[in-house]
């Protein structure tokens, strides 16, 4: 008896798979795996390109370049559209892991300004299709911070120990303190590196805590007075807390960008040109730009866009104010120096 | 005994999900990947042995043993109060007790942080009464106090459920021969419930020294536990070799503690978790 009840309940079971499983074929669209940084777009345009196309969108997040390469390089993932940043992008296209865009898919691709088109990470532009730009500065709250801040220096200002926010990523914060040095944010000079790292170990008794998105949160409570940012967030973070001010140190920064790129795992290339060549439609780029507060590339978002913000040097600097800007470029095998450096940083 | 059919699924799970995996993290720790194909080699834990990531060790083993014991010594009472005759509403204690392991432990680590920011609950109060704002979240003690508040219910049942199923004639005989309250506990009631406090212990331990979510989050990513380490090889820098190299020492760690354990529980002729 008791064995029967087994058997009965075992079918049960296995029906009951078997109905979940073949309950996701129920959707007959197709599905446009995304990936992107968490907080980069305006959700609604997600709706709005499902509408438009009848594809389901599956939209996922990461929060940096490096978790976002390990997960498609160790092959688990199935993503058609991801959004890395220039050096990630060179190393992917070195290590032929990017399919070549078909331009004449992407028609929106005449609103990129020339300004963004034929850069370093992607010379002929075949790979990519910029979707935001920026630089890395110091965001400070002027209720803590009373002296002018203009250098990097100020994050090892012992004043301010506790209070200071650094990204827990690797290139930004490394670069960072290679820039407080006075050196090149792409060196592959081992003194240079090791000074940095030095640099990075000396500073971390002041630091607060190693963030990520959460550094939103954080500089619009107050909860601390100086943080490294990405310019786009500090122009939201400036929307929500009028006492905070962003400020590009005098020894220069990091100048990035991010762009659109389909991996050669897709297999519905033509499906992720639509969504690239939607994400530039001049309105969904509007909406994206407005919504996150990140600096667009595209000519017409800069005209639809308020003239404060793109008159503020902050959000929108000129090629005369990016002296000294690096842009990241692959490391090739010093990556691993890289690696190493942060990981003890963060173990120290 | 009849072999049972019924067994052999799980004989199939053991080997494809228990099994296999762990050969898998024993066989990327020894090799290398090189030019010219893979190479067996021991330099993954060679670089284990370096200071910088012994002292995450030490640091990762020296946070949990704290937990570990805060634990008992809130524990014990606890289970005490919960098992004693005095306490007429057990049950919904107990329940009490359980509900919070209802919600995601995710959750309940962020609403830790809400409440310990500069700004946040505690230091408001604080405030009102007129004291200073206390510097609590992003600490090693928050790390600690996110590890006792997870993992307490660990530690309070399985104590609760060896006491109280001890019995109780046992302590009347005592008592009638004249023991005092101190004495009955010392010599009938603690023996008697090593075995709930061992596995308490272990369930304590293990999530407390490998856990790499609470030290993230309440320890703002300063305190690099064993935990982060391994998650940081895998998702970040994409070394599984060294990652499977600081998993198997991981593993190591915790069988020796559990052996030491059981060793200890043998000679008292308890009969715990392991």
């Amino acid at each position: 008896m008791v064995k029967k009840y087994r058997i009965l309940l075992g079918a049960v079971l296995l029906a009951a798979v078997i109905l979940t499983l073949s309950s996701c074929g129920q959707d007959k669209r197709v599905v446009l795996n995304v990936y992107n940084w968490g907080d980069y777009i305006d959700e609604e345009v997600i709706d709005l390109f499902e509408k438009t196309y009848n594809i389901r969108v599956n939209y996922d997040t990461f929060s940096t370049n490096e978790d976002m390469y390990v997960k498609i390089k160790s092959g688990g993932a199935d993503y058609d559209v991801l959004f890395p940043s220039d050096y990630t992008i060179e190393r992917m296209i070195k290590e032929d892991m990017l399919h070549k865009l078909d331009l004449s898919n992407i028609p929106n691709y005449k609103y990129i300004a020339d300004r963004f088109k034929n850069l370093d990470y992607d010379p002929a532009n075949e790979y990519s299709v910029p979707y935001m730009w920026g630089t890395v500065g110091i965001l400070y709250n002027r209720t803590m911070v009373e002296e002018p801040v203009t250098s990097w220096r100020i994050l090892w200002d012992e004043k301010y120990s506790k209070q200071i926010l650094m990204l827990d990523s690797q290139r930004d914060s490394i670069g960072v303190a290679l820039k407080m040095l006075g050196y090149d944010m792409n060196t592959r000079n081992l003194d240079e590196l090791e000074a940095a790292k030095q640099a990075l170990i000396q500073q971390k008794p002041l630091v607060l805590a190693y963030v990520g998105d959460d550094v939103k949160d954080k500089m619009i409570a107050g909860e601390a007075a100086l943080a490294v940012v990405w310019s786009g967030d500090a122009v939201y973070m400036k929307w929500e807390n009028p006492d905070l001010e962003y400020a590009l140190p005098e020894e220069g920064s990091n100048l990035w960008f991010d762009a659109m790129v389909i991996p050669k795992t897709s297999k519905k290339k033509a499906e992720a040109e639509l969504f690239i060549n939607f994400m530039c439609e001049p309105e969904i780029a509007f909406k994206n730009a407005d919504y996150i507060g990140y600096s667009s590339p595209h000519t017409e978002v800069v005209k639809m866009l308020d003239p404060d913000l793109v008159a503020d040097k902050a959000a929108y600097p000129d090629d005369e104010d990016l002296v000294n800007y690096d842009i990241f470029k692959d490391l090739g095998d010093y990556l691993r120096i890289y690696d190493r450096i942060w990981t003890e940083v963060k173990s120290h | 005994m009849k072999k049972n059919w019924l067994s052999y699924p799980y004989l199939v799970w053991v080997l494809l999900f228990i099994f296999l995996p762990l050969l898998l993290v024993l066989f990327y720790s020894v090799t290398t990947r090189t030019e010219d194909g893979i190479r067996f080699t021991f330099e993954h834990f060679q670089r284990f042995m370096e200071p910088i990531y012994l002292r995450v060790l030490l640091r990762s083993v020296k946070l949990a043993l704290i937990s570990t014991v805060i634990c008992l010594l809130l524990g014990y009472p606890m289970a005490m109060i919960l098992a004693g005759n005095g306490f007429k509403r057990k049950q919904i204690m107990v329940f009490l007790f359980v509900v919070p392991m209802w919600m995601n432990f995710l959750l309940r680590t962020y609403a830790w942080m809400t409440l310990l920011e500069r700004k946040g609950l505690l230091n408001t109060f604080l405030s009102w009464l007129g004291l200073a704002p206390l510097n609590l979240l992003y600490t090693e003690e928050a790390v600690v106090l996110g590890m006792v508040y997870n993992f307490l219910p660990f530690m309070v049942l399985p104590i609760y459920s060896v006491l109280s199923k001890i019995d109780k004639s046992l302590i009347e005989a005592a008592e009638d021969l004249g023991a005092d309250g101190v004495t009955v506990f010392r010599k009938v009631i603690f023996p008697l419930s090593l075995p709930g406090v061992l596995s308490g212990i272990t369930m304590v331990f293990m999530p407390a020294v490998t856990t790499f979510v609470i030290s993230r989050l309440l320890g703002g990513g300063q305190f690099t536990l064993i935990g982060n380490l391994i998650e940081q090889q895998f998702l970040l820098v994409g070394d599984w070799n060294f990652g499977s190299a600081i998993s198997m020492v991981m593993m190591l760690v915790i069988l020796l503690s559990i052996g030491v354990m059981s060793k200890y529980e043998k000679e008292n002729e308890g009969s715990g978790l392991f």
